[in-house]
């Protein structure tokens, strides 16, 4: 429609302005671009998002200071409020905590911590959800319902429940929060890519490619997959909000990352203690970082739900 | 009918077992269960002593046998910090962790619903838009840090509640509580409304995407064109119609309710069954933390089994639909 824009009248021409229409010839991807980039509140969360995950990945280069080498703290600066000023000269913009660690310098780290932590546990998630719930809609019967059945059970519990019960069995650790966050996730991912593939799966174009005698493996992975991919993601959305504060929950109980490696949650919890004697600067601002990078995921997942369900496109 | 039951209550059944047999891989399988289960400080004639009585000596599959019969029996083992059977101590908190979990399902139901409906009726309008932007920040917020502040600014700041503790408890039907006393209330406010806040969020959607629904069948619109007050339409017509979803949802966020309790707890040093997981994991207090799993795993499954058959009976699909199955 918009290829029209002289005034003069349409002469009959054998072309129709939609066969020139460039929106005919896009890819599925930049319609879901082109869709998601309408809605400015999700683009001010992608946008955000994407700022955290930098200044996250950039933390050492771009802190004030590296708040876990001793040799820079001065606990002569220890709990100043936001804006203080040290001995040598040096402002802390969000105060510091105990020991004289500047609170923008510790967030930083944090962040490097937290969404560490999330994207490995989402990604080994993820692949393991997806290789499960492909493998069940594939060959369906008797190994679709036992694996269900492991789903339905284990989602039958508050995934929080099961972290815990995790760690307090295995200790603190990185890779330890790591493991409980996999095994609190994969089942999400089991069940939504199984009950798109189930639909998938009856469909023509797998009958073809079995006709063309491909390996299940091939069937599975390069045909059915792809076509799983939409709920996915937007699973993923939202499953990786949960995931960042769920650690930050397991850490702020004590039984998540380790205090050499403090993640946002641990920050608050170290802060906690301060919180009630009017130190609030201490666990308010890492707090404040947390619910920003939830915020962001969650406003980016809202439209994504929105422009990746098949019901609501015209 | 008691078709559907049975083949409910043994799914219910085999949850159990099933944990039951994690559980059991979790503390006796992985690593040494001499470290998990006896007292480090306990003495070598002590840990013989333990390992013969709990049969630590003997093969897996026996040892799985003694477990089972001692949890049976109502042995969980005997706490290494307080030096008594884990599960009465677990059992002693169970009322606070109940207590809160009640009011705040209360809080929840009480005020998401209402303003999901209102939401619901009226989406467009600032109050509706109001509230479902509130229930997104519910959503996004963590549980702990709603409490920090909660705390921060009504304990801390306006200085009108206490910051944690249970205050002056009565007892009521056999058990100590605390809605009942004016300082007990102080205390309950606090923690209630951070274990409800994420609930009623959930019940805010909830509601409000059903109300939607409900509101454009014709029945409304009829009630509506046969001159009804708008207070029946909604507590007959619209309300109605929506409980199935709801009842749904609260019983099974009953459960969770117990886990995100651990949470609320410990920040507000409510003394409960969750703040007391979390005691005993700081303090390796692993028996109690067995027989805390064990119990949870109970309620959880049982809660799940009750909202199944109070479904079943209140929508005759599900249980059509499972007996076929």
């Amino acid at each position: 429609m918009t290829s029209t824009t002289t005034p003069e009248p349409q002469t009959p021409e054998p072309q129709t302005p939609e066969a020139s229409d460039p929106v005919r010839i896009d890819s599925p991807v930049m319609r879901v671009v082109k869709q998601f980039v309408e809605d400015p509140v999700a683009v001010f969360g992608l946008v955000l998002f994407i700022a955290i995950a930098f200044v996250a990945i950039a933390a050492p280069w771009l802190a004030p200071q590296n708040p876990y080498d001793l040799a820079q703290l001065d606990i002569m600066d220890g709990g100043l409020p936001p804006g203080g000023t040290s001995f040598s000269g040096q402002v802390y913009w969000l105060g510091t905590d105990q020991q004289g660690r500047d609170m923008i310098s510790a967030i930083m780290y944090g962040l490097r911590v937290s969404l560490l932590v999330a994207s490995v546990s989402l990604g080994l998630a993820i692949t393991i959800g997806t290789i499960v719930g492909v493998t069940a809609a594939y060959f369906g019967g008797r190994l679709d319902s036992l694996i269900m059945r492991v789903v339905d059970l284990q989602l039958s519990f508050p995934a929080i429940l099961i972290a815990l019960i995790l760690l307090a069995l295995l200790g603190r650790g990185v890779e330890k929060v790591i493991l409980a966050l996999v095994i609190v996730q994969w089942a999400y991912y089991a069940r939504t890519v199984r009950s798109s593939a189930i639909v998938e799966r009856r469909k023509d174009y797998i009958d073809a490619a079995k006709c063309l005698a491909l390996t299940n493996r091939r069937i599975m992975f390069r045909h059915l997959l792809p076509n799983c991919v939409p709920p996915l993601i937007v699973v993923a959305t939202v499953q990786i909000a949960q995931a960042i504060a769920l650690e930050a929950t397991l850490s702020f109980l004590g039984v998540g990352v380790p205090i050499t490696e403090p993640s946002l949650g641990l920050l608050i919890a170290n802060g906690y203690d301060y919180l009630l004697s009017g130190r609030y600067w201490i666990s308010m601002f890492p707090g404040v970082a947390l619910v920003l990078t939830i915020i962001a995921i969650n406003l980016v997942g809202d439209r994504l739900r929105d422009v990746l369900n098949p019901r609501l496109q015209k | 009918m008691i078709v559907y039951l049975v083949r409910r209550f043994g799914q219910s059944l085999l949850a159990v077992v099933a944990m039951a047999v994690l559980v059991f891989m979790g503390v006796y399988a992985i690593g040494n269960p001499v470290d998990v289960l006896i007292s480090p400080e306990a003495s070598q004639a002590d840990i013989a002593a333990a390992t013969a009585r709990l049969g630590l000596d003997k093969p897996l599959w026996q040892q799985f046998g003694i477990f089972v019969i001692n949890a049976f029996q109502g042995d969980l083992g005997t706490s290494f910090v307080y030096g008594r059977p884990a599960l009465d101590i677990i059992l002693e908190r169970l009322p606070a962790t109940f207590e809160l979990a009640m009011v705040a399902l209360f809080l929840s139901v009480g005020i998401g619903v209402p303003l999901g409906v209102w939401a619901g009726m009226r989406p467009e309008s600032i109050a509706g838009r109001t509230i479902m932007a509130g229930s997104i920040l519910g959503f996004s917020l963590p549980n702990f840090w709603q409490g920090m502040l909660l705390i921060l600014v009504f304990a801390v700041l306006l200085g009108w509640l206490p910051a944690g503790g249970r205050g002056q408890t009565t007892e009521f039907l056999g058990m100590q509580v605390s809605f009942l006393t004016l300082d007990g209330l102080s205390h309950l406010i606090l923690p209630a409304i951070n274990l409800a806040l994420f609930k009623m969020s959930l019940l805010i959607r909830l509601t409000r995407a059903n109300t939607r629904e409900v509101c454009l069948q014709d029945y409304v619109k009829f009630a509506r064109a046969k001159g009804l007050s708008g207070r029946r339409v909604v507590l007959v017509h619209i309300l109605k119609n929506i409980m199935i979803p709801v009842v749904t949802i609260i019983g099974l966020e009953l459960g969770s309710m117990l886990a995100f309790a651990i949470v609320t707890e410990t920040v507000f040093a409510w003394p409960g069954m969750g703040k007391l997981l979390i005691d005993s994991i700081n303090l390796l207090d692993r028996p109690v933390i067995v027989a805390y799993l064990m119990l949870t795993v109970l309620i959880i499954v049982m809660i799940n089994f009750m909202v199944d058959v109070i479904y079943s009976f209140l929508d005759p699909r599900i249980r059509l639909s499972e007996m076929k199955g």
